[in-house]
């Protein structure tokens, strides 16, 4: 039984179409795709993101913690700060891919795929270190992501400025928008500059109409998860289950700028030692002749197999097909062009720069 | 709701059907583009590629999905849409004017169903 989100009768009055993705029935799309990407790209777009997991570290050993359990390095790291880490098993692989907020020195917001909530916390509370207590606040969380050019303006309908973070990857708690407590954070899955703003069931609701009203005049319409999606794609980002999982380590995913080797111990530390220079790699792939790549399609050069799409879509903005894909490394340089196997038809595509679009 | 001109026939997998004298016209059911959403990509058999009764001739591709189509006569394709491989977002605008192919030589039917029982389909499915 698929749970609901405190925005489910929302997306109903908004005639989203719900489907079931990781456990919460969500809408894929309200009017279209295309439309929601877009208004992203060009105005703005604000999305439920209310089935992103929370869990919360506290106690004088929640930074030792952390840093044992992930990969990233949280010392000295600023309060209102966000960061991000995967978290490894002890073979290198990627149990998921997450967001740090620091609000005090013993007290920490982790934020984590909906789909790999309950795995996360079983891995955490097995591994936090004295003195550190965890807990699971998903469900008492609803979570929206506004995001586009237009995302500044929108909140600052509602907010002053000094309630507003103005860097990337910083937060502000305790933001009062309209009588519910808010934390927001400079963060997005979309490539655009936006904000996420964190609250209670109840009050995200609240929020959620307030920005659909006073958005209007900013362009700002409902997106769906078809549109989240296609906008991480074009923006290069990684998807847990997709550019990474449980066998794939945060070097073949390009995900290195998140492990912090130097650090003296943490979860997988020894293996990826181990492992050395990762010998696949994530590189983008964009189509040279028609059709639309998807994920799990294998790629050849000539006969031989050389990897595989982890992620495929076309592309609004690009109005064509692209794609992430684990590939060897050899074949990974710029416009090295392949084969793509799309239901047994060869269609031809070329590695590309990623992100394949860049504010 | 849907449409689903009456007097055409349709496929359980959602797929039109008009005859015009020998020639029967092929394509998607509003339900069917509604289901996939923006339509970005057609993949059509070529003219005189024979099609068989029940088995996929071509593809759809939607932004979010792709999806077989399969063909409700056995019989040999002897005109595709052009149009419409230039343009698939004609099959969301109007998809029982955005036909995808026209066979002739019919030699085989699969069973096909009216409008009402096509509708009463697509609101169980729905």
């Amino acid at each position: 039984m698929e749970l609901k989100t405190p925005l489910y009768d929302e997306h109903v009055l908004l005639k989203g179409k719900i489907v079931p993705f990781a456990g919460y029935l969500l809408p894929v799309q309200y009017e279209g795709v295309i439309k929601e990407h877009l208004a992203v790209r060009k105005e703005c777009g604000m999305f439920d993101v209310s089935h992103m997991g929370e869990i919360v570290f506290r106690g004088e050993t929640a930074l030792a913690s952390l840093n044992h359990i992930l990969t990233n390095d949280f010392t000295n790291m600023p309060l209102g700060k966000v960061r991000y880490s995967l978290m490894c098993n002890s073979n290198g692989g990627v149990i998921d891919d997450l967001l740090v907020y620091k609000f005090a020195d013993d007290y920490y917001y982790v934020v984590v795929n909906a789909s790999n909530r309950h795995k996360d916390f079983e891995h955490m509370k097995n591994n936090i270190l004295e003195g550190t207590t965890i807990e699971d606040i998903s469900d008492s969380i609803g979570q929206i992501a506004l995001q586009g050019p237009n995302a500044e303006a929108v909140m600052k309908t509602l907010l002053p400025e000094e309630s507003i973070p103005q860097k990337y990857y910083t937060a502000i708690e305790h933001v009062d928008i309209d009588g519910t407590d808010c934390m927001i954070s400079y963060t997005g899955y979309t490539g655009e500059k936006g904000y996420e703003i964190y609250t209670d069931n109840e009050g995200i609701v609240k929020v959620w109409r307030l920005l659909l009203e006073k958005g209007k005049d900013f362009g700002l319409i409902p997106c769906g998860l078809g549109a989240r999606d296609t906008l991480r794609l074009e923006a290069g980002m990684p998807l847990y289950g997709h550019e990474m999982n449980d066998e794939v380590t945060p070097f073949e995913a390009d995900l290195g700028f998140g492990v912090k080797m130097a650090k003296e111990e943490f979860i997988g530390k020894k293996a990826l030692e181990e492992k050395g220079e990762p010998k696949i790699v994530r590189a983008g792939l964009q189509i040279i002749d028609k059709g639309v790549m998807r994920e799990h399609q294998d790629i050849y050069v000539g006969d031989r197999l050389v990897g595989h799409t982890s992620s495929g879509t076309y592309s609004p903005l690009l109005e064509t097909s692209i794609a992430q894909a684990l590939i060897e490394k050899e074949y990974s340089g710029l416009d090295t062009v392949v084969e793509v196997d799309i239901r047994g038809r060869r269609v031809k595509a070329k590695v590309v720069k990623m992100p394949f679009y860049d504010r | 709701m849907f449409k689903n001109p009456e007097e055409l026939k349709y496929a359980k997998t959602h797929e039109w059907l008009k005859e015009e004298g020998d020639v029967c016209v092929v394509g998607l059911t509003d339900y069917a583009q509604d289901s996939l959403g923006d339509i970005v990509f057609v993949n059509l058999p070529a003219v005189d590629d024979e099609v068989k009764a029940g088995e996929s001739f071509g593809d759809v591709e939607s932004v979010k999905a792709v999806s077989d189509v399969f063909s409700p006569v056995t019989g040999k394709v002897v005109e595709i849409n052009e149009e419409v491989v230039d343009n698939p977002a004609l099959v969301n605008e109007d998809p029982y004017g955005a036909w995808l192919i026209k066979v002739a030589e019919v030699s085989e039917k699969d069973e096909l169903i009216g409008s009402e029982e096509y509708a009463a389909l697509c609101e169980e499915e729905h």
